[in-house]
């Protein structure tokens, strides 16, 4: 207790909040963790979400894709990250292959199983109705399976904004700078308010997508989820549920 | 006219589906295929507006084949309602009755204006326009695929078992609705059942599939009674277990009206008639009625 307020205590010291010779201000940590998130999640973005639309429209490659998800998962993301290093070089690159290649597994799950998510009936009836595959996906699908694709785009942040720490191994910044120079230093206050300022950040930044989510679902699809997952036995939060779907792939 | 010319479909697990189908629809009339789940004549409707391509063989409407044009233009053309209504649950009721003109570019306003119209063709209050498909009952539902199904004004309408899942009573309200309809609005339909009753309440032309796609006897409702075909038609149609030969009672029913029983000698019903040579008593012991709709009543 007394070192979570010490921790407290730091981040609340002026100076921490003001860059001069040899410190870098808490808010330009921010502002780097914030950069490797978004940067690496846009990457992430634009590979997994066309990937798991083709997946979930067609229904082909999912056995492809739970394997090699299941297998980026094994890797360890620091040994990984200090390869790539080794390989290109100090900078943002290899961090924003790292957090790519452990981003696109919750959102590519998320992705597909949310176009599988949604009633094969209504697809065939669009179908029927004369829509073109584009429009079935853009006008049925896509909506219908909303919640289940953001639930992995929320889980994908959140996987990222968590290890963006490990840029700072390499010297890189972001948030988990601190962690790694306190305990270089054995300055625990320090490290705590390392570990409080990136907690805090991802509730954040997860509940700020949570009260998007609301409103960006339809109403009644939400409704109808709803209950479909409660059939399936006892509600399953969307960030939690793209995880277990992949287990259930195996 | 929609005419299938020796097709055959097979599915990708080698399953033989159809095999050397032929089969002339009319125009403008009310046909019924019906037989046993299973039996291929799903995949047969499906046919006509390519939601399945046949291996080989032709459809063709009013002497086009289907096959040359594009899939989703001809879909658009022709009505499709299936079982579970399929409509779009994250869309109010109004704008899944016009989906397909907004497909076709027609603006809102003008869909939904549009869609009110429909709405009260097929009996539905406009109040429930704008309530999402999931806070509609079974029947409501089935009603907006109907509505749906009628938008574009198709000159074909296909049904895929419309009534399959709803309650009886409901059932028989849906069938009288879609006989005012079918005289009011004169297209072809192509209808699905495996409910024979429902066939011949709805049908001016049944036809009864056997499994594998094969036609065991078409004609109207009278013919196929009269004259069933083969033991397979009479057993589908129940009249080899006396189950459409219907007598006056030996015993009158409790308010003395006349009971009729079926050749199992279970109540079928009561005779209602101003002839007194049928009242309470008088009438012969053994009367023979044909009991070609017994769902008619109910309607």
């Amino acid at each position: 207790m007394n070192l979570i307020l010490q921790g407290l205590a730091w981040i609340f010291t002026p100076s921490h909040w003001v860059t001069s010779v040899g410190n870098v201000s808490i808010s330009t940590r921010i502002g780097e963790h914030f950069y490797y998130t978004g940067v690496s999640l846009l990457v992430t973005v634009l590979i997994a979400v066309p990937i798991g639309l083709a997946i979930g429209h067609t229904g082909k490659g999912r056995g492809i894709a739970i394997v090699l998800s299941n297998a980026s998962r094994a890797l360890p993301t620091l040994g990984l990250l200090a390869v790539l290093i080794l390989g290109v070089g100090i900078g943002l690159l290899p961090v924003a292959i790292v957090l790519v290649i452990l981003g696109i597994p919750p959102l590519l799950a998320g992705v597909y199983s949310g176009l599988e998510s949604v009633d094969r009936q209504t697809i065939d009836a669009a179908r029927a109705m004369g829509m073109t595959e584009l429009q079935i996906l853009v006008k049925v699908e896509i909506p219908l399976g909303f919640e289940l694709i953001f639930g992995g785009f929320r889980a994908a942040t959140l996987q990222i904004i968590a290890t963006v720490t490990l840029a700072a191994y390499y010297s890189l910044g972001g948030l988990g700078h601190y962690l790694v120079f306190g305990l270089a230093q054995n300055d625990y206050p320090q490290m705590v308010a390392g570990a409080i300022l990136v907690i805090v950040l991802a509730l954040a930044v997860d509940g700020i997508l949570a009260v998007i989510q609301r409103f960006v679902v339809p109403g009644v699809s939400r409704g109808t989820t709803r209950q479909r997952r409660t059939a399936r036995g006892g509600a399953i939060p969307p960030v939690a549920q793209s995880r277990t779907l992949i287990k259930e792939g195996q | 006219m929609i005419e299938f010319r020796n097709v055959t479909k097979q599915f990708p697990d080698g399953t033989v589906a159809v095999d050397g189908f032929s089969l002339v629809i009319p125009s403008r009339q009310f046909t019924v295929f019906v037989g046993s789940s299973g039996c291929g004549k799903t995949t047969i409707l499906r046919m006509i507006n390519r939601m399945v391509e046949p291996t080989s063989g032709q459809v063709l409407i009013d002497d086009h084949d289907v096959a040359t044009g594009d899939a989703v233009r001809l879909r658009r053309s022709i009505g499709y309602v299936m079982q579970q209504s399929g409509l779009l649950p994250h869309r109010r009721v109004i704008d899944n009755v016009a989906t397909v003109p907004y497909l076709t570019g027609v603006s809102k306003k003008k869909g939904r204006q549009e869609a009110f119209g429909l709405l009260r063709t097929v009996g539905l209050d406009e109040s429930l326009a704008y309530r999402y498909p999931a806070q509609l009952s079974g029947g409501q539902q089935q009603r907006v695929g109907v509505a749906r199904a009628l938008a574009v004004d198709p000159n074909i309408l296909l049904m895929d078992e419309p009534f399959g899942a709803v309650d009886p009573l409901v059932r028989a309200e849906l069938q009288t609705e879609l006989l005012r309809l079918q005289r009011d609005l004169d297209k072809t339909v192509v209808f699905v059942t495996h409910d024979i009753d429902e066939a011949f309440l709805l049908g001016q032309h049944v036809v009864i599939f056997q499994k594998g796609g094969i036609i065991a006897q078409q004609g109207s409702p009278a013919e196929i009674l009269a004259n069933p075909a083969s033991d397979f038609v009479a057993s589908f149609i129940g009249a080899d277990r006396g189950k459409r030969r219907l007598r006056v009672s030996d015993i009158a029913a409790d308010n003395g009206e006349l009971l009729l029983v079926d050749g199992n000698g279970h109540p079928a019903g009561v005779i209602e008639t101003d002839d007194p040579r049928l009242g309470a008593g008088t009438g012969p012991k053994s009367r023979s009625v044909s009991n070609k709709t017994d769902q008619a009543g109910d309607a």
